[in-house]
C-alpha cells in the first residue's frame, strides 16, 4: 500500500471511530493516538523521506489535510459530547418549581399611615410644607385662635379631654395652622401647609367613634386665593385617594374658623354614583370639611385679612381608610391585630 | 328640627316633592337627616267605631268588641287594651293590613274567639313613645268623634304629612323655626313668604299691672315680657295642634303648654307659662341664683342652683331656671286658671353654662344658646296669648309686664361686588348679587358695585362681609363655582430633616420585617409610667372617661404589649410590631409635657416558621438586636455600645442592654420581665425603645463614603476559650485597641458552650480581617500583629487559644 492509500484508509477508520465514541475521556485518547507524536499520521509523515521529490509535496499536503479533518472531527465530537454531558447533568439537577419560595420577611406601614403618606406626597408635590405640632395643646390655640371662644355653642361639636383649664388634648390639628400662621413671614411668599397627626375627642369608643383618631388639615394663605382654588384642590384630593373618575360637590356647613364653610361629598366609588349601601343610596359620600379662612382667624394670628385670605380643609385618614377598604369598625385601627394589619401590605 | 311640608305650605307656596325639597335644602342651607312619612309602609288602617264591648269569657283582660268599619257587617275584634270602651272612635288594623315594623295583621282566633283585625295604639302604627299623649301611653288611642268609620286614619292623625328632619348647624338658629325655614326656602326658590300676624283681642278693662310686677337685670335678660291670660280652662288641645306637635317630635300635654311649644316651633321663640296663682307675692324678678338656693324642675329633679344660673324668682325664691326648664311648683296643672306667659331673650352664654352644668339641653335652651329672633319676641308672645285664650276660652289681660325690652336694630354690612368675586373666583354681576340679597329678605342699597346690606335680626349669624359672601355663594350655588388651583409664587414642598429621619426610620423597620402599629396614646396611670427612659411626671386627664385611659403615655412599649396581648389572646402567636410616636414627659413645675419622638418594637413567637426549606427560627434577643443594629447603621449612627442593664424593673435582669452612642443613653433592648409578660398573658417578648429625637439631634450624614481598597485582604481565624462572664464586647474592644492600623474588622463567627470545654468556660471564635489601602499586605506583618494581640489577650483575659 502506498502512503496515499494508507492515509485514506486511516482517515476512514478514524472518522468512524470518532463518530461512535461516547466518552469525553476516550475522545481525548483518540486524539492523542491519532495526532500525537507516536500516531499513524506522524508515522506517515516520517515515511515521506523515502518518497520521490514529486510525490513528497502531494503526500505531505494530503497528510496535513487528513490531520486537519480529523482534528476538526474530534473537536466537533467533543463539543457534542460536552453538550450531552451538561444536559445529563442538568437533567439530574431538576427541581420541583412548584414548591413555595422562601418567604421574605417584610413589614408594612399601618393603613392610616399609608393614607397620610399618600396625601403628604400629593401636597409636597404641590409645594406645601408638612408641619407638625403638639398633641397636648393650649385651649388658646386649639379653640380661641380658631374663633371658638370659651362659651361658643360650636364647642359642643367637639368634646374635649382637658388636662387643666387651659391645657387639653388637641381635638383637631388646626392649632398647628394657628401656630404656623403666627410665625410665617408673608413678605417671603405664601403659606401652603398641611398638618397631619393624632387628635383626641372625649368620645366613647364604638364602631364609628374613637377617642383617638387622625386628621390631615390643609391651609393656603396668599393675596389672591379663591374658593374656586379650594374647589380645585379638593377635587385633586378626592381623585388621588378615591380614583380619577371622582366628582365632588360642596354643601353649606358651619365651622367657626371658616366662612363660607362647606362639607365636601365625593361621588361614590363603589357604585359610581348609582346608589348603594356605602353611599346610603345617595350616590355621594361625605368625606371632608373645608372653607375660606375666617377673617377673625387671620386677624388673631396677626395676618391682615384685608390683604390676605385663603382656604383651609380638614379630613380624617381613619374615615378615608374605612371608606376605601370597607372597614366597618374604627377600633380595628388601634388594636393592631396582625391579621388586620397584614391585609394592607400591597403597594399603592 | 322636624319640618312638616304641610305646615310650610301655610307660609310659602311650594309645590315640590319632599325628596327634591330636601336635596335642595341640603345643597343650599343645612344638612337633612331624613325625609319621612308615618303612613309610608302602612296598609288598611281605618277608623272604627266600637258599637259593643264585652268581656272575653275565657280571659280576665281581653274584651270582645263589635266594631263598625264602615261596612255592612260589624267586625269582631278581640282587644287587650285596658282603656277599651264602647262608643269610641278607634284605630283599626283590618285583616291583611300592615302596621308599624312591617307587621302583618291577619284574621285569627284568641282564646276561642275570632278576631278580625286589631285595635291599635299610636305606637303600634309607628308613633314614637316620646310623642304619644300621656293619656294614651298605655292603651289604645281614641280618634276625634267626627272621624268617619272605614276611612283611613292617616289624615286624622297627620300621618300623611311629609316630615323633613333638618340637622341645623349652630349658626343657623333661624332654621330652628318654621318661619325662619320659610324665609330660607323663599330665598332658595325666589318666592315670597306669607306669614300670619297675631290678631290679639285684649280685655281693655283689665291691665297686667293689676296682676304682676316684673324686674329684670338687662345683662341677664335684655328682653323680658310677660302677659296674663285669665279664665283659662286647661284641657286637651284640638287635633290640628296636637298633630303639629307630634309631627315635630313633641308630646302634646294640654292647651297651654302645647301653645307655648307650638310658638317655639313656629317662631323659634321659647315661651314659659306659669300658673299665676302660684307666684308668691305677685312679683317676678330675673336674677342670678343665690348661694344655697334650690329648685325642683318640671322633670321632678331637685337641683342645687349655681351662682351662674339665671333664675326667675318670686318672693319665695326661684320658680324657674331661665330659658332651660320651669319649676314644678309654678307649672301648669289641670286646675290652673290664670296664666302668666313669659317671652324673653336670655344671655346666651349663661344659658349655655346652665344647660351644660345641669345637663338640661332642652329645646328652649338650645334656641337661647344659639340666638333667637329679637324682632319677634313680642309678636310671638301676642300670638301665643291669643291662642291660649282661644283654646282655653279665656281672655288676654291688656298690656305687657316689661322687665326689660331691648331695642332691636338691623345689622348693616357693606361689601363690594369685587370682593365677593375675588373671594369666590366668580364673575358675578352687580344685579345678580343684589337679587340674591333681596331673595334673602335683606335690605340692600347698591351704588357702583358697593352694597349696603341690612340684615334682619333673625339672621343674627351675619355681621361681617365674609358672612355675606357665604350667603351669595350658597344661593348662587357651589356647583356653579369654577375649579382652579392656587396660582402665585411657587413654594418648595419638602420634608424637614427631622420629618425625613422619622419616615426613614419607619421604612427601615418595615424592611426589617416589622409591621407598623398605632396604639392608643392615652393609657392607664400604671402603664404610662413603665419602661421609662428618663425621670418625668405623668400628664393626667382632668375628667377621664375610664380608668384605662387616664394618662398620656411616657413610653411606647406599654401600648405595643397591649397589641401583643390582643394578638396572643386571639391565637396569633407570632407578632412583630413597631410603633413610631411621641411620649409625653412632664417636668414637675410645668402643666404641659415635652413631646419626644420615640420608636419602639415588640416581638414574640417565631421570626420565621418551619418550612420544607428551613428550620423554624424563634425570636430572641439577638433577632431584636439585629434589627436595632440595622436601623442604627442605616441611620448613620456610629459608636454604639450595648451594656448589660438591670435598672429596668419591667425587663429581664439578665437579658437587657442599655444602648449608648458614645456616653449618651439612647434606649434599651431586651426581654420583657416574666412578671409583666404574665400580667399581659403573653409569651416571651423582646422589645426595644429608642429616643428618636436624640438620633435626629446627631444630625448624621446618612451616607459616609469609604474608598474601597484595591489590595487583597488577609484574614486570621482564632477560637478563644474564656471564662463565661467575659463579654464578647470586652474581647472585641480589646482586640481593636491592641491591634495595629491594618486591622480593619473583627467578627465573631461562633459561640460554643458544652462538653468539649470546661464547665465555667465558653469558646468564642473570631475572624480578624487585615487590609491596607495603599499596598499589598505581607503575611509576616499580619502574623506579627496577630501574635502580639493574641499574647496580650492571654495576659488580660486568661484565654486559651484553641
Amino acid at each position: 500500500m502506498d502512503l496515499k492509500d494508507r492515509l485514506t484508509e486511516l482517515k476512514a477508520k478514524a472518522l468512524s471511530e470518532i463518530d461512535t465514541v461516547e466518552d469525553l475521556k476516550k475522545i481525548n485518547e483518540i486524539r492523542v493516538n491519532l495526532l500525537g507524536k507516536k500516531g499513524p499520521i506522524t508515522e506517515v509523515l516520517r515515511g515521506m523521506k523515502d518518497l520521490s521529490k514529486e510525490e513528497r509535496p502531494v503526500v505531505g499536503s494530503l497528510a496535513n489535510k487528513v490531520r486537519d479533518e480529523l482534528t476538526e472531527a474530534i473537536t466537533q465530537r467533543r463539543e457534542k459530547l460536552e453538550i450531552i454531558k451538561t444536559a445529563r447533568k442538568l437533567e439530574k439537577e431538576k427541581i420541583d418549581v412548584t414548591l413555595p419560595g422562601v418567604p421574605v420577611k417584610a413589614g408594612q406601614p399601618h393603613i392610616i399611615m399609608q393614607v397620610i403618606d399618600q396625601l403628604e406626597k400629593l401636597f409636597l408635590g404641590m409645594g406645601y410644607q408638612v408641619v407638625d405640632g403638639p398633641e397636648v395643646e393650649e385651649d388658646h390655640y386649639n379653640f380661641e385662635m380658631m374663633n371658638l371662644p370659651k362659651d361658643h355653642p360650636a364647642r359642643d361639636m367637639q368634646d374635649t379631654f382637658y388636662i387643666t383649664e387651659q391645657i387639653l388634648m388637641r381635638t383637631q390639628t388646626s392649632p398647628v395652622q394657628a401656630r404656623t400662621m403666627e410665625k410665617h413671614d408673608f413678605t417671603k411668599g405664601p403659606l401652603k401647609m398641611i398638618s397631619p397627626g393624632k387628635v383626641y375627642r372625649r368620645d366613647t369608643d364604638d364602631a364609628t367613634h374613637s377617642h383617638q383618631f387622625h386628621q390631615v388639615e390643609g391651609l393656603v394663605i396668599d393675596k389672591h386665593i379663591t374658593m374656586a382654588d379650594l374647589k380645585g384642590t379638593l377635587q385633586i384630593i378626592a381623585r388621588t385617594v378615591f380614583g380619577d373618575e371622582r366628582e365632588i360637590r360642596l354643601r353649606p356647613s358651619y365651622f367657626p374658623f371658616t366662612e363660607p364653610s362647606v362639607e365636601v361629598d365625593v361621588s361614590c366609588f363603589k357604585c359610581e354614583g348609582k346608589g348603594c349601601a356605602v353611599c346610603k343610596h345617595t350616590g355621594w359620600i361625605e368625606v371632608l370639611g373645608a372653607g375660606m379662612v375666617h377673617p377673625n382667624v387671620l386677624t388673631m394670628a396677626g395676618v391682615d385679612s384685608e390683604i390676605y385670605g385663603g382656604f383651609a380643609f380638614g379630613l380624617g385618614p381613619d374615615r378615608f381608610a374605612m371608606l376605601k377598604y370597607g372597614v366597618d369598625d374604627i377600633r380595628e385601627f388601634y388594636l393592631n391585630d396582625v391579621r388586620f394589619l397584614s391585609q394592607f401590605a400591597q403597594k399603592g | 328640627m322636624k319640618v312638616s311640608t304641610k305646615w310650610l305650605k301655610d307660609y310659602i307656596d311650594l309645590d315640590i316633592n319632599p325628596e327634591e325639597l330636601a336635596e335642595k335644602i341640603e345643597r343650599t342651607a343645612v344638612e337633612v337627616d331624613s325625609v319621612s312619612r308615618l303612613d309610608k309602609k302602612l296598609k288598611k288602617i281605618v277608623v272604627g267605631f266600637t258599637v259593643e264591648v264585652r268581656k272575653h269569657p275565657e280571659s280576665d283582660h281581653l274584651n270582645i268588641c263589635k266594631v263598625d268599619v264602615g261596612e255592612d257587617d260589624l267586625l269582631q275584634i278581640v282587644c287587650g287594651a285596658p282603656n277599651i270602651a264602647a262608643n269610641k272612635k278607634v284605630i283599626v288594623a283590618l285583616p291583611n293590613s300592615r302596621i308599624a315594623g312591617n307587621v302583618k295583621i291577619k284574621r285569627s282566633k284568641m282564646r276561642g274567639e275570632v278576631s278580625e283585625g286589631m285595635i291599635c295604639s299610636l305606637q303600634e302604627i309607628g308613633f314614637s313613645d316620646s310623642v304619644v299623649p300621656k293619656a294614651y301611653a298605655d292603651g289604645i288611642y281614641f280618634l276625634p268623634d267626627n272621624a268617619k268609620p272605614g276611612e283611613p286614619v292617616y289624615s286624622y292623625l297627620g300621618m300623611d304629612e311629609d316630615i323633613i328632619d333638618l340637622d341645623v348647624t349652630p349658626n343657623r338658629a333661624d332654621m330652628l323655626s318654621m318661619r325662619g325655614t320659610a324665609h330660607e326656602l323663599a330665598a332658595i326658590y325666589d318666592k315670597k313668604v306669607n306669614l300670619k300676624k297675631p290678631e290679639l283681642k285684649e280685655d281693655s278693662t283689665d291691665n297686667v299691672s293689676n296682676y304682676i310686677q316684673v324686674t329684670a337685670d338687662k345683662e341677664l335678660a335684655p328682653t323680658y315680657l310677660l302677659r296674663v291670660i285669665k279664665d283659662v280652662h286647661v284641657k286637651e288641645s284640638p287635633m290640628w295642634l296636637q298633630k303639629r306637635l307630634w309631627n315635630a317630635g313633641i308630646r302634646p300635654m294640654n292647651n297651654v303648654v302645647d301653645v307655648t311649644n307650638y310658638i317655639l316651633l313656629d317662631y323659634g321663640q321659647p315661651l314659659h307659662s306659669f300658673d299665676y296663682q302660684k307666684i308668691a307675692g305677685k312679683r317676678i324678678e330675673v336674677r342670678l341664683a343665690k348661694p344655697g338656693e334650690t329648685l325642683q324642675t318640671l322633670d321632678e329633679e331637685e337641683r342645687e342652683l349655681l351662682s351662674s344660673d339665671i333664675v326667675i324668682a318670686d318672693n319665695n325664691g326661684p320658680i324657674a331656671l331661665a330659658g332651660t326648664m320651669g319649676g314644678l311648683n309654678s307649672g301648669i296643672s289641670a286646675n290652673s286658671q290664670i296664666i302668666a306667659l313669659e317671652a324673653a331673650v336670655f344671655n346666651s352664654s349663661a344659658i349655655r353654662k346652665t344647660a351644660r352644668k345641669h345637663n338640661l339641653h332642652s329645646e328652649a335652651a338650645m334656641r337661647f344658646e344659639r340666638g333667637i329672633n329679637r324682632e319677634t319676641v313680642a309678636e310671638a308672645l301676642d300670638m301665643a296669648a291669643q291662642l291660649i285664650a282661644e283654646l282655653g276660652n279665656g281672655e288676654v289681660v291688656s298690656g305687657f309686664a316689661v322687665g326689660a325690652q331691648a331695642n332691636v336694630q338691623s345689622v348693616v354690612v357693606t361689601i363690594t361686588a369685587k370682593k365677593i368675586n375675588d373671594v369666590l373666583g366668580t364673575g358675578l354681576q352687580d344685579a345678580e348679587i343684589k337679587d340674591i340679597f333681596e331673595r334673602l329678605g335683606f335690605g340692600v342699597e347698591e351704588k357702583a358695585g358697593a352694597f349696603k346690606v341690612s340684615v334682619p335680626a333673625r339672621r343674627w349669624d351675619i355681621s361681617i362681609p365674609a358672612d355675606l359672601i357665604e350667603e351669595v355663594a350658597r344661593i348662587y350655588g357651589y356647583d356653579n363655582l369654577p375649579a382652579t388651583l392656587p396660582s402665585g409664587e411657587l413654594t418648595p414642598g419638602k420634608y424637614t430633616y427631622k420629618q425625613q429621619v422619622i419616615r426613614d426610620t419607619r421604612s427601615i423597620l418595615e424592611e426589617s420585617g416589622l409591621m407598623q402599629a398605632i396604639s392608643y396614646g392615652l393609657t392607664s396611670d400604671k402603664k404610662a409610667q413603665r419602661f421609662m427612659m428618663e425621670d418625668a411626671q405623668p400628664t393626667k386627664l382632668d375628667f377621664p372617661m375610664s380608668s384605662d385611659r387616664t394618662t398620656i403615655r411616657m413610653n411606647l412599649i406599654s401600648g405595643l404589649l397591649d397589641d401583643v396581648a390582643y394578638n396572643n389572646a386571639r391565637k396569633v402567636s407570632d407578632v412583630m410590631l413597631y410603633e413610631q410616636g411621641r411620649v409625653f414627659y412632664r417636668d414637675a413645675n410645668s402643666d404641659r409635657p415635652r413631646e419626644v419622638e420615640h420608636v419602639a418594637a415588640a416581638m414574640t413567637g417565631l421570626y420565621s416558621a418551619q418550612s420544607w426549606h428551613d428550620e423554624k427560627k424563634q425570636i430572641d434577643f439577638y433577632v431584636a438586636k439585629g434589627i436595632v443594629e440595622h436601623l442604627l447603621t442605616k441611620l448613620g449612627v456610629t459608636g454604639i455600645s450595648y451594656e448589660a442593664s438591670q435598672r429596668h424593673e419591667e425587663m429581664h435582669p439578665g437579658r437587657t442592654a442599655d444602648i449608648f452612642v458614645g456616653n449618651l443613653f439612647i434606649g434599651f433592648i431586651g426581654e420583657v420581665h416574666p412578671n409583666i409578660s404574665k400580667e399581659y398573658g403573653i409569651g416571651r417578648t423582646y422589645v426595644f425603645e429608642l429616643d428618636l429625637q436624640k438620633i435626629i439631634d446627631f444630625n448624621n450624614e446618612l451616607i459616609v463614603y469609604q474608598p474601597v481598597s484595591k489590595y487583597p485582604v488577609i484574614t486570621r481565624d482564632v477560637a478563644l476559650a474564656v471564662s463565661k462572664d467575659i463579654e464578647n464586647a470586652d474581647i472585641i474592644n480589646f482586640i481593636k485597641a491592641q491591634s495595629g492600623k491594618i486591622l480593619s474588622k473583627v467578627q465573631l463567627f461562633d459561640v460554643y458552650e458544652g462538653a468539649k470545654i470546661g464547665i465555667e468556660q465558653k469558646s468564642l471564635a473570631y475572624e480578624l480581617t487585615y487590609s491596607d489601602s495603599s499596598k499589598t499586605l505581607a503575611d509576616d506583618v499580619v502574623n506579627a500583629d496577630f501574635e502580639k494581640v493574641m499574647s496580650k489577650l492571654k495576659e488580660k483575659f486568661n484565654v486559651e487559644i484553641r
